[in-house]
């Protein structure tokens, strides 16, 4: 039986076992959707980029799915693969941070929460960086400040356009005020890219908050977000502590961002990768025959009428 | 000034001080009674009570300086401005969300001669006042503020000097609609554009994303019992310890003090406090500042404006500790 006919079926057939269906979700052969509690092939589920079929909810992927899902196939280069987190406050709560990034490694097989490369999304070239939440939260340390500045900074040089997928709970405490400033770090080198007009554009996903929020989530020429995720600065309980009464449902979702204009849209998964290009195509220098490569170094001047004048003013 | 006949508000490691103090007036006041001389010994107590202040002081753990930091007494922006400059004219707003944020005030003043802008936060001097001021946490419309008044500096070309003391920026409800995020977002790569020089200073407390806010510049300043934080300490042992009453450890373990700040590459100079903390002689303190501000701004107008930004760039790109194992 094709997965198609199975899922035109799927509803006529018997019910499972309850036994069979949690031996089989244990094997990874179905799903249940953490919204609907409706089970799925998960074959099914993947071919549907991990969106159920019954509700819509779009269930948490990682960062090898999401590259899959966004690039063209045989064109994923990683970059600075090579990067590891260390301990440099020697910090320790009720555990030590190295024992937790050992263990966060040997769990997750990542270096630390975000991968950076280079790929084509339907054939058009650009720098990607998706953080993984499964690494203590999408935390944000030198690390992924390093990866995603460099990431930043190869795409300038490279006139890439920069996609960056967020998932993050904001600046990793265990690296103190190192975490703090790889937001400016960040954001100084988005400044460069922008600076030269290339295209950021930020994609907020489940969950994306605190620093992430604060930083380069939010300083997207578009920013895209996916359906029903949370994106705030501030926890939703501490508002809630600072308010002293619970919090309307809405709060801090893609749609009330959406709705109090910070957000540009609402993409579903299943149209993200068409949106990007879309996006991208879009702004490409047109007419193409027309387009003259301007350096890095020049662009300001020749480009900024103000230029010239403001360095006046401040010297 | 803060400089009041007010005693200062006391700290829990200050009180064998107190105690001492109050020994020497005792001892002072039964002299006099009895009509005899004890200059000598008072002389003896009062060196003791200055050698046991300066070994407090010199010593202080990371959440005594946290207290210290965010002592009542401790000078504020308005404090700092009105003691070091020579003319100034407060600017109100950010033209845009439409409330005027007195946790975040700014304006323009007039430094040794050379017109500069200035702003930061701003925490009350009392309750009451403390309640306008939010307690120092600024919402959008104070970063969009910070941001208007700095794109007034640009343009001018005034050189931009920003106070760091904030518990953090505001986490309510009304901040968050206004997008908090998005404000802070857009001055930390916005203040890699500029082409004045900028300094910042933090005064008191620098709470994380809020201090960062209006944190990038060309130096960052930090007085000697200020602290820098990426989380509060209350707020890093309630998330990693579970246990708020872990505070202490906090505040040990994720390097706030101006010292570990210096030597994880983050600060550029740190500024010394009177004996006592800032606030036992605001005008001293006053003065080391005007002194720091006038040396960098020195230095920094030297450079070309593109100079000040690529070393600007580089300063903040240098910041991250992590290992690269070549495959
Ligand atoms: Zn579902």
């Amino acid at each position: 039986m094709s997965l198609f006919d199975w899922f035109a079926n799927r509803r006529k057939a018997e019910p499972i076992s309850k036994e069979r269906q949690e031996r089989e979700i244990a094997d990874g052969l179905w799903s249940k959707c953490s919204e609907c509690s409706v089970l799925t092939y998960t074959k099914d589920l993947r071919a549907n980029q991990m969106v159920c079929l019954d509700c819509g909810h779009h269930l948490r992927i990682y960062s090898d799915e999401r590259v899959r899902q966004l690039i063209d196939p045989g064109t994923w280069k990683l970059l600075d693969e090579a990067l590891q987190p260390v301990d440099a406050l020697k910090f320790r709560d009720r555990k030590s941070y190295s024992d937790r990034l050992r263990e966060m490694q040997d769990r997750t097989g990542l270096s630390d929460a975000v991968q950076t490369g280079l790929g084509q999304l339907e054939g058009l070239p650009l720098g990607l960086g998706v953080m993984d939440f499964r690494f203590m939260g999408g935390s944000m340390g030198s690390v992924v400040g390093e990866k995603l500045t460099r990431l930043i900074e190869r795409s300038t040089r490279e006139r890439l356009p920069v996609v960056i997928v967020c998932a993050s709970g904001g600046a990793r405490m265990q690296e103190g005020m190192l975490s703090l400033m790889q937001m400016a770090k960040i954001s100084g080198a988005l400044e460069r890219h922008r600076e030269s007009r290339l295209l950021y554009v930020p994609v907020l996903t489940h969950p994306t908050t605190g620093g992430v929020t604060a930083s380069f989530a939010m300083l997207g020429d578009v920013i895209l977000a996916e359906p029903k995720v949370t994106i705030g600065f501030a926890g939703r309980r501490v508002v809630e502590q600072t308010l002293r009464e619970k919090l309307p449902d809405e709060f801090q979702t893609s749609e009330y961002l959406l709705a109090h204009g910070f957000v540009d849209a609402i993409v579903p998964r299943t149209q993200l990768k068409r949106t990007l290009a879309q996006l991208i195509r879009l702004h490409q220098p047109y007419p193409p025959s027309h387009f003259v490569h301007v350096p890095d170094s020049l662009s300001r001047h020749a480009m900024n009428p103000d230029y010239v004048s403001e360095t006046n003013s401040a010297s | 000034m803060a400089t009041s006949e007010r005693r200062p508000l006391l700290l829990d490691f200050e009180k064998p001080l107190v105690e001492l103090d109050a020994r020497i007036a005792q001892i002072r006041e039964l002299a006099e009674e009895n009509e005899v001389d004890v200059s000598d010994q008072i002389q003896q107590l009062e060196t003791r009570a200055m050698q046991l202040r300066q070994e407090i002081f010199s010593s202080l753990t990371p959440s005594q300086r946290l207290q210290v930091a965010r002592h009542p007494r401790r000078p504020s922006t308005l404090d700092y401005i009105q003691a070091i400059t020579d003319e100034w004219i407060e600017l109100h707003g950010d033209r845009s969300t439409g409330i005027d944020d007195l946790a975040l005030v700014g304006g323009i003043a007039r430094l040794d001669g050379r017109p500069v802008v200035m702003f930061g936060h701003q925490k009350g001097r009392d309750t009451k006042d403390n309640v306008s001021r939010n307690f120092g946490m600024a919402s959008p419309g104070g970063y969009r503020k910070a941001m208007r008044l700095m794109d007034h500096a640009n343009r001018f070309g005034m050189p931009i000097l920003t106070f760091i003391d904030t518990p953090g920026a505001h986490p309510g409800m009304e901040a968050e609609r206004l997008g908090q995020g998005e404000a802070i977002a857009y001055n930390l790569r916005e203040m890699f554009r500029l082409d004045v020089p900028i300094v910042c200073t933090v005064i008191g407390e620098g709470g994380s994303g809020g201090a960062l806010g209006i944190g990038v510049g060309d130096r960052l300043l930090m007085f000697e019992h200020s602290v820098y934080t990426v989380a509060s300490p209350e707020a890093c042992a309630a998330i990693l310890w579970k246990d708020a009453g872990k505070a202490p450890q906090a505040a040990e373990a994720l390097k706030i003090t101006a010292t570990d700040l210096k030597g994880l590459g983050i600060l550029d100079q740190i500024l010394p406090e009177p004996i006592g903390g800032a606030h036992s002689d605001p005008l001293e303190t006053a003065a080391t500042l005007k002194t720091a501000f006038l040396d960098n701004l020195d230095q920094l107008s030297r450079l070309t404006p593109q100079q000040r930004r690529e070393l600007r760039y580089q300063k903040f790109r240098n910041i991250g500790v992590f290992a690269e194992i070549s495959a």
